[in-house]
């Protein structure tokens, strides 16, 4: 019946789009911005990543490329944010909205192509996926263990502090900023090149917006995200299964499964921070504030 | 008088920081002109003024954290120009912010890691924290995180941090306005040890008496510029305070007023923390009279913001926990409590009290809606909000273009104004301000505090909630301490000492129990 | 070096030029991208800005400019008043959507019965469908402290697996042969929604964007709840000490605005969609919070911002015919036109200085 080792390379698939733009949010948050732009790099990521691989017929070079087009559209958000000081929640949305349009305007000659085979890493796991696991640990270390991280949560703990240190708040937010638009690139890119293996409009699918919620939900640590992250993936899985098997619940049912499961997580998970001792949870100090200082 | 053999030592001090012709421009304000002084080695030298003088300009420039627009500084007998903060410490200039420069989420240790250019591996630098914190007296816990800890410890992580770089100038920035009389005098106990270790001390404050009792020489600022000089020890509060304002101080006229009968009574109130974060109140029982002002003291942080809350409306209590004129307003909403005479005015000007983008027009809107009638039906009447705010300007001295200017483009000192301004002018049976001349000039806040007497005097009752002693010894006919969310029971101010109004306030919080 | 000054107040003219210059500046950006691409930029440009209005099919294009500025007018008139008050609803296309298909569910069940009541009821329908649909993030925000941004867009996909659900299922027209999607409903007198007056495009979401547009203004210059409103989203606390409850307020936006989306679906189902089909959700509620912030959340200027970009949908599809410009031309253009507006309103709040070095 049902191979338990199969479900679960199906949900590290699965996990592994919202794995890479979460943990790339989770260091943006934690320096104290608020990129609500991930659905919109990652649609960018999933239709670079997939030309650039159908292109040169290597799927690495196109999650490079997916990386790089990611953080270059994460930038314009970074100009609007670190710059203009322009509203961070708008102009996440306006990164949305634009990078959709982008994808779906370039993406038209590339519709109906297969991605090029990806070549099968150990233990019959993608390679892409051992990079997402391997980047829990990382973005952990480098969080919580290395100075740089130290000064980045300080950043956006209390930016006048960090400021007042002699810490460039600007860089320091600009470079996060740039990383999670590769993560969220790449993460975009596993869905185009890995899980549907070709390129359709708006395939992302809120993707992004998860994302968002599962950064939330891990509390703003690198370990919950990963569990927030195959939560997710468990769920979506879990969904295919029932519409594969038959069960008698109309398909477009089903197929709401994971965003109730994202509404209900977020639901449980802010009432626990609301109700504890903290308010916010852990949620950064700076979270979404822009930092001015007149020299 | 010791003063020729302060002027002998100083013949053998090397100079640590000098300052020549500094000066530093804002947009419409001259922040620093011409400034010079030097400081040297083992002495505490005060720099003193009153608020908006330039002190704090001055230091952050030498801080590196603002660059000066004309002069020069040395350090040690090198130029002095520091691009950041980084390259200031590197040469040996630390200091201790008026807010501290903390990050509330961190551990001790990574709070001061932050503040170090090449901090040791974690476990070298806990071992190093405790023992230096214990050297001076002053114990740490190098992995608690910055929330749990008081106000005094807090100071304390920023005191070691700078001491972990043995720092050739330590810059002070009003380090006692948070602490209580005996943690300052802890402070100053240690100030004097490191000075005796030849560290250059920089004190900035505007706290007379604690100027005269610690500090070796005071330089004066006013306006931007250094006016004075002096031995600090050789004058008396007075004179230093005419020379920081700038002419004799206005006394205020406390006359004229008697107690009547009961108006406010807050009947064993107690409130959870609000969403997290904040403090408990905690059986908060007091009564005020008419024609009276009760006086509430307190370190920062225990429950003053709370119990101003509770008197607003913006937190709810059971119905009998308020009463005004024996009437239960403790489950009234602000704009209830407000009809039947129960006003407030926040400590926060910004964002508080007031609406930093709004005009004073509409910031009138805030409070005066209901018994200016600004407000009929809910609809607002443009007209007359302006022509209110236009009676606060001429009435409260509000220096300002006009009811149209944003409440953000004022001093701090006008805004107070303002704000006091408008609650007064809607003649309250009960007023409750807190910190009312916080970070305002020496004009504003005698205007200020003039109005709350003269309120009390036509037969209102006041409340003054307020961190500074001298404050609400000067206004207030009783007076009591919040600590930890809990109201002492109140004493007639006349005849009160600073040293039983510390115990009140909790003494030494903490500073005896090594909190390890 | 530059350094930026804060205005002590706001200032009104650059207020107004921001916008005229973020739509300038998109022109400028987008005819280069054209030209990149292979168009000619100046005729693409005059195709979607100006022939709508004054080109050769104006007589077929120009009714449609209030067709489609309505529901943008509508929802972004809600929306405006959220935003004001520092409440993010972004999930008005899931309220549009719901508010469609509970006021269309009125017409199908009482099918074929006729009468005046008939219409009346489903704008209400929508509106309550929209109304409930807004107040889940705000309950949900208000009980549980859940981001109402997250939780309002995560309802729209469940908002459109709602309308496929109808569409295939509970319901599909049962004389259309198996095919998806329901009943026409403009084939049904009592409740359709028609053009009021001949050539004009003007249906009752006209109407109801009007009074949308008139109410939002009366709400915002006269009415204390305005204030209220704008005390919340510039300061909090001050909000709180003036006495405006929290909570109160976020169901307040959140369910207004849904309402007002709600109605706007109705409004298109019963009308130039006429029908409830899976791809009900049209991106009206997406492209609503561009108008509201191109309009600066003002009721004039979300009425100037919601035909200019009716404009770009109709020049968008014009584009397509003529000169085979892809469709999602216009997502773009939308896009760009929300960054440089948010760019260029540093200018309202800051001056630029030239600093002047020691």
């Amino acid at each position: 019946m049902i191979d338990p080792i199969s479900v679960f390379l199906l949900l590290l698939a699965a996990a592994t789009p919202i794995l890479f733009a979460a943990l790339g949010e989770l260091v943006v948050e934690r320096a104290g911005v608020l990129n609500l732009g991930v659905e919109g790099m990652m649609i960018t990521g999933a239709l670079a990543g997939f030309a650039a691989a159908h292109a040169t017929g290597n799927p690495f070079i196109g999650f490079a490329v997916a990386a790089l087009a990611g953080a270059s559209v994460a930038m314009l958000f970074a100009i609007l944010t670190q710059f203009l000081l322009a509203n961070q929640v708008a102009s996440g949305l306006a990164l949305t909205l634009f990078g959709l349009g982008l994808a779906a305007l370039f993406g038209k000659p590339l519709e109906g192509i297969k991605a090029p085979p990806m070549p099968i890493g150990p233990l019959r796991i993608n390679w892409i996926v051992w990079l997402g696991l391997l980047m829990v640990p990382l973005i952990w270390w480098f969080l919580n263990r290395s100075r740089a991280g130290l000064i980045l949560r300080g950043v956006g703990e209390n930016h006048d502090a960090a400021d007042a240190l002699g810490y460039n708040v600007r860089r320091v937010r600009i470079a996060a900023i740039a990383f999670g638009g590769a993560m969220a690139g790449i993460g975009g890119a596993f869905i185009s090149i890995s899980i549907v293996l070709q390129w359709t409009e708006g395939m992302t699918a809120g993707a992004g917006w998860i994302a968002l919620a599962i950064v939330v939900f891990s509390n703003w640590t690198a370990l919950g995200v990963l569990a927030g992250a195959w939560l997710f993936g468990g769920v979506t899985v879990l969904q295919l299964r029932l519409q594969a098997a038959g069960v008698s619940v109309p398909v477009q049912l089903l197929s709401m499964a994971p965003y109730l499961a994202t509404i209900i997580v977020l639901v449980l998970i802010s009432a626990r921070q609301k109700f504890s001792h903290r308010a916010g949870g852990a949620a950064p100090g700076s979270l979404g504030q822009n930092f001015h200082v007149l020299r | 008088m010791t003063q020729p053999e302060v002027v002998r030592a100083e013949a053998f001090r090397a100079e640590v920081f000098r300052a020549d012709g500094i000066g530093k421009s804002y947009p419409g304000v001259r922040a620093n002109d011409d400034v010079s002084f030097a400081v040297l080695q083992g002495e505490i030298h005060a720099l003193l003024g009153e608020n908006g003088a330039g002190k704090s300009t001055l230091v952050k420039m030498i801080y590196g954290l603002v660059r000066p627009d004309q002069g020069q500084m040395a350090l040690n007998g090198q130029p002095h120009h520091p691009t950041d903060p980084r390259e200031a410490r590197a040469s040996g200039v630390a200091m201790v912010f008026q807010h501290f420069s903390l990050f509330d989420a961190l551990t001790v240790a990574e709070n001061i890691a932050l503040g170090m250019e090449h901090p040791p591996p974690r476990r070298e630098l806990a071992a190093r924290i405790t023992t230096v914190s214990h050297e001076f007296g002053l114990p740490l816990n190098p992995s608690r995180r910055i929330a749990t800890l008081s106000a005094g410890e807090r100071q304390r992580v920023e005191i070691i941090r700078c001491l972990l770089q043995n720092p050739r100038l330590l810059i002070m920035d009003e380090p006692t306005s948070v602490l209580t009389p005996q943690e300052a005098e802890l402070l100053f106990a240690t100030l004097r040890k490191l000075a005796d270790q030849g560290t250059a001390i920089l004190y900035i404050s505007h706290k007379l008496e604690e100027i005269r009792a610690h500090c070796d020489r005071a330089t004066i600022l006013r306006g931007g510029k250094v006016v004075d000089s002096c031995n600090p020890r050789a004058h008396s509060a007075r004179e230093l305070a005419a020379m920081m304002v700038g002419g004799e101080m206005r006394l205020i006229d406390r006359t004229g007023r008697q107690a009547g009968d009961v108006l406010l009574q807050v009947n064993d109130l107690s409130l959870p923390v609000p969403t997290g974060e904040g403090t408990a109140l905690k059986n908060v029982s007091l009564s005020l009279r008419a024609g009276e002002i009760l006086g509430i003291g307190g370190v920062a942080g225990n429950g003053q913001e709370e119990l101003l809350a509770a008197l607003s409306g913006e937190m709810r209590s059971a119905a009998a926990a308020v009463t005004l004129d024996g009437k239960p307003l403790g489950a009234a909403s602000p704009e209830q409590r407000r009809k039947a005479g129960l006003l407030t005015a926040p400590e926060d000007r910004l964002g508080h009290a007031a609406v930093p983008d709004f005009s004073l027009t509409e910031n009138t809107l805030l409070t005066a809606g209901t018994r200016k009638e600004l407000v009929r039906n809910g609809l607002i009447d443009h007209k007359a909000a302006k022509s209110y705010a236009e009676q606060v300007i001429k009435d409260f001295d509000v220096r300002t273009p006009g009811p149209g200017t944003a409440a953000r483009a004022l001093s701090g000192g006008n805004l107070q104004k303002f704000v006091i301004g408008r609650e007064v002018l809607q003649t309250p049976r009960v007023l409750v301000v807190n910190q009312p001349t916080w970070g305002v000039d020496a004009g504003a806040a005698a205007a200020v505090r003039q109005a709350l007497l003269d309120l009390a005097r036509a037969g209102a009752g006041v409340i003054v909630i307020s961190q500074d002693l001298d404050e609400l010894l000067e206004l207030s006919d009783r007076f009591c301490a919040l600590n930890e969310g809990r109201l002492s029971a109140p004493r007639p101010t006349e005849g009160l000492t600073l040293d039983e109004i510390g115990l009140m306030l909790g003494g030494a919080h903490g500073m005896e129990v090594a909190s390890i | 070096m530059m350094r930026l000054v804060p205005r002590t107040e706001t200032s009104l003219p650059w207020q107004i030029a921001t916008p005229i210059l973020a739509v300038l500046a998109t022109m400028i950006t987008g005819g280069a991208l054209f030209a990149i691409m292979g168009y000619d930029p100046v005729a693409a440009i005059r195709t979607i800005f100006w022939d709508p209005l004054f080109g050769p099919a104006a007589g077929y294009s120009r009714p449609q400019l209030l067709v489609k500025a309505a529901p943008l007018i509508l929802i972004a008139s809600g929306l405006a008043i959220g935003f004001r008050a520092g409440i993010w609803n972004i999930g008005a296309e899931g309220q549009y959507i719901i508010g469609g298909i509970t006021g269309a569910a009125v017409a199908l069940a009482v099918y074929p019965a006729e009468g005046m009541w008939i219409f009346p009821a489903m704008v209400f329908a929508g509106a309550l469908g929209g109304w409930a649909w807004g107040m889940i993030p705000a309950m949900l925000r208000n009980w549980f402290g859940a981001s109402e941004i997250l939780v309002s867009l995560m309802l729209v996909y469940v908002a459109q697996k709602v309308a496929a659900w109808m569409a295939f299922g509970p319901m599909r027209n049962p004389e259309g042969f198996g095919m998806p999607g329901s009943r026409n409903l403009t084939q049904y007198p009592s409740a359709a929604n028609p053009e009021l007056i001949d050539g004009t495009g003007a249906h009752w979401g006209v109407v109801a964007a009007a009074i949308a547009v008139l109410a939002t203004w009366f709400l915002f210059s006269r009415h204390i709840r305005g204030f209220h409103i704008r005390t919340a989203g510039l300061a909090p606390r001050a909000a709180r000490f003036a006495g405006v409850k929290p909570e109160a307020l976020v169901a307040f936006c959140l369910g207004l605005s849904g309402a007002l989306a709600g109605m706007a679906g109705l409004f298109e189902v019963a009308g130039p969609a006429g029908q409830i089909t899976d791809s009900l959700g049209s991106g009206y509620g997406f492209t609503a919070i561009i108008v509201a912030f191109l309009g600066r959340l003002h009721p004039l200027g979300i009425l100037l911002a919601g035909l200019l970009l009716a404009l770009t949908y109709i020049g968008g599809e014009l584009a397509q015919l003529t000169l085979q410009l892809p469709a999602a031309t216009v997502q773009v253009f939308q896009g760009m036109l929300l960054f440089f507006l948010l760019g260029f309103d540093l200018l309202t709040r800051f001056r630029v200085e030239r600093r002047v070095l020691a």
